[in-house]
């Protein structure tokens, strides 16, 4: 009873903090760690879906209704969300490491930007395209069947190779389709090269709704959908195929598991969650280029997978929403903060703020946060903060 | 098609690629040394190969600042520069292993991979923080020095570039020194024993963490100095332009064989030619449809192929598999 009204009265506080002070990062991160609360905690369950339907379907787009940018970061939150989901099947489930995982997002991306855009011409010429915005809703099924397909291509001839072989192949594969899109400007012009694929359509909004909302809500419901495949895959005959070739390859095969065709599998369906994200993505950014689709984007992600405790959905969903806004919110909120000291001229120490070089741009220190991530989880808690269930009663006995 | 002129940039092409190769042979040791030993791919290799050029250009600004870089003789500013590369990454190397993979060693393969990944991300930024603090940028040139940059020419159209034969030789002799080092001594003895089967060595009396700490100090000292000469050769560096070439070496070391000291050699020198010529001819001999950018593409196809078709690399060297 008494988690009951903390857990109602700390999503209110946190609700009516935020709305009261709408440019505060801190008191942002707390009501998502609220929401966090409201998952852990041991109140009802109909208390807990009820709280959490309401943080995110009403109080988070009331939010973003008086600073979008908060809107902005929980759609990414979202996209990350479905990318760690994906490669946690990969990664946690399957036991695979897939350095290169951002190459399906790749492809979710450019099916929909090159059909979706009057770059289409260019290929096929005549003024056939853009494609009408609805086609968007039929890409987004595009992008996961491609994104599938891709990653059955790729997993066909990576079978034979186990751990950290696998890891180099799908690493060096992840960077052939980067630099493919940096240079299939020629012969034919299929990418636009560096330069990057713009105006990319967007689909007609439902109910006249604007575009920050609309993407966060297809975000949320993308999800949604992408939360209960896994946890219906995850305790069907395949998911425990998957786990059982993550623990003893030799051990499963004599089980009668199939290692290829649950490997392919596994490759195709994380696969496909990155593809229906990139289709959204692609919308949601009218613009990309390859830029958006680079090694360090992987490791984003894998960081995020690790973080959350590999083979764990919870984990998954808390280590991208952790590890993104961190990105998105506390490095660069930092920055903004240490920017705001030295042009009001604070020292330390002695020591002027204002002559700290122009070169250092805390915001730009994305890799040391996954570095440091990666490390620590590794070397104290490589199980992650939320692990798996079938892992922790594992470790139980 | 203009046939003499790809006869003709035929000998310059395979200079280039000699250059390279012995470059990417020197990387790939630190892979193939710390593979053979541990059986785990040092993922942080590339930057420990970047830390030594950034120490390089450190020293060589700094002697330039007090005005002593054309006051000594240059033989003996590269010599202090490579040595000093040398040892900051060497140590560097076995900094990373003593913190970062020797609690992991009785764990499942990935863990320690991961954590050499994450080690690798730390590093790049660290030391863009490093410089950033210091001189305000993390883009440093490598100072020139005149003598480095002339040219011989041997028939008229080929010509050598001082860099180049600086390249090679630095190059050839860590690998001789290496390869006394290994074969000749008795504490290449134990790396090798430890490589073999690391129980039985620890029973003969080997310290094994010495021994492995001693082959992270080794093969950071190889990366280092191929970080320096890196420096020399393509004068522009950055924190993140250790990565391609780390990746390319470590192809290199596949090629030839993980794990196999002269197969490092053999499969940095084919990588290097296969490199030069492809950026040189391809796009030549598609009509400019394909450039130069897709050698990457093909040295990775290169490895992916390897992997798959041959996994002990073209000398073969037996590695045993575990998952």
């Amino acid at each position: 009873m008494i988690w009951s009204l903390i857990a109602v009265a700390l999503v209110g506080l946190s609700a009516v903090a935020v709305a009261t002070f709408p440019r505060s990062v801190l008191i942002f991160l707390l009501f998502q760690g609220s929401l966090l609360f409201v998952y852990k905690a041991r109140i009802p369950e109909r208390l807990r879906w009820a709280l959490m339907a309401i943080s995110l379907l009403v109080l988070m787009p009331t939010i973003g209704y008086f600073n979008s940018y908060y809107l902005e970061v929980a759609t990414q939150v979202g996209i990350f969300v479905a990318l760690a989901l994906g490669l946690n099947i990969v990664v946690g489930l399957a036991g695979l490491l897939d350095l290169g995982y951002v190459a399906f997002f790749a492809v979710g991306a450019y099916s929909w930007a090159i059909l979706g855009s009057p770059h289409a011409n260019v290929i096929f010429g005549g003024d056939m395209f853009p494609l009408a915005g609805w086609w968007f809703y039929i890409f987004l099924f595009v992008g996961l069947a491609t994104a599938a397909t891709t990653g059955i291509l790729l997993g066909l001839p990576v079978l034979r190779l186990h751990g950290d072989y696998l890891a180099i192949v799908t690493l060096g594969f992840g960077e052939v389709i980067r630099v493919l899109a940096n240079n299939l400007d020629k012969p034919i012009n299929l990418t636009n090269g560096p330069k990057g694929i713009t105006p990319i359509m967007r689909p007609p909004t439902p109910f006249g709704l604007p575009y920050g909302e609309y993407f966060y809500f297809l975000a949320l419901l993308i999800v949604v959908a992408v939360v209960i495949v896994n946890r219906r895959l995850e305790d069907s005959h395949i998911g425990r195929a998957w786990e059982a070739i993550r623990e003893d390859e030799l051990a499963a095969r004599a089980m009668g598991v199939s290692l290829v065709r649950m490997k392919l599998m596994a490759f195709a369906c994380g696969a496909s969650f990155a593809g229906v994200m990139g289709v959204l993505f692609s919308a949601k950014q009218v613009f990309i280029n390859p830029e958006s689709f680079t090694f360090l984007e992987s490791i984003g992600v894998l960081a995020m997978v690790i973080l959350g405790g590999m083979g764990s959905i919870p984990g998954a969903i808390v280590g991208a929403t952790v590890v993104t806004v961190l990105n998105l919110q506390v490095l660069k909120g930092f920055s903004l903060w240490l920017n705001e000291l030295k042009n009001a001229g604070v020292t330390i120490f002695g020591y002027s703020l204002a002559d700290l070089p122009t070169q250092f741009e805390p915001a730009k220190y994305e890799r040391m946060v996954f570095g440091i991530i990666l490390v620590l989880m590794m070397i104290f808690r490589p199980q992650g903060i939320f692990p798996a269930r079938r892992r922790q009663r594992e470790l139980a006995h | 098609m203009d046939v003499e002129l790809l006869i003709g940039i035929f000998p310059q092409v395979l200079l280039d690629g000699i250059t390279l190769g012995f470059m990417y042979a020197l990387i790939a040791l630190g892979y193939t040394m710390v593979y053979g030993v541990l059986e785990f791919i040092n993922f942080a290799h590339s930057e420990i190969f970047i830390f030594g050029a950034f120490v390089g250009v450190e020293i060589l600004l700094g002697l330039k600042s007090i005005g002593l870089l054309d006051g000594l003789p240059w033989p003996l500013v590269l010599l202090l520069v490579l040595v000093a590369g040398m040892a900051s990454s060497g140590l560097l190397a076995v900094t990373v292993e003593r913190i970062a993979y020797r609690p992991l060693r009785g764990a499942p393969r990935l863990i320690p991979l991961i954590s050499a990944i994450g080690i690798s991300f730390f590093l790049q930024d660290l030391i863009r923080l490093v410089e950033s603090l210091w001189r305000n940028a993390f883009n440093l040139v490598y100072p020139t020095m005149d003598v480095l940059n002339l040219r011989f020419d041997i028939t008229e159209n080929i010509d050598v570039s001082v860099k180049s034969l600086v390249v090679i030789s630095g190059a050839l002799l860590m690998l001789l020194a290496l390869h006394l080092i290994v074969n000749r001594t008795k504490v290449g003895t134990a790396i090798r024993a430890v490589a073999e089967d690391q129980a039985a060595a620890s029973l003969m009396g080997i310290d094994v963490n010495r021994i492995i700490s001693l082959t992270f100090l080794i093969g950071g000292a190889m990366g280092g100095a191929a970080g320096v000469l890196f420096g020399v050769q393509y004068s522009l560096i950055n924190p993140y332009s250790g990565f391609i070439p780390g990746l390319k070496a470590f192809t290199a070391a596949v090629l030839g064989g993980i794990g196999n000291i002269p197969g490092a050699m053999v499969g940095g020198l084919v990588l290097g030619l296969l490199e030069a010529f492809a950026a040189a001819y391809l796009s030549l001999l598609t009509g400019g449809a394909f450039g130069a950018e897709y050698k990457d593409i093909l040295a990775f196809s290169m490895l992916i192929l390897i992997l798959i078709f041959r996994p002990k690399g073209l000398l073969g060297e037996v590695v045993r598999e575990r998952a």
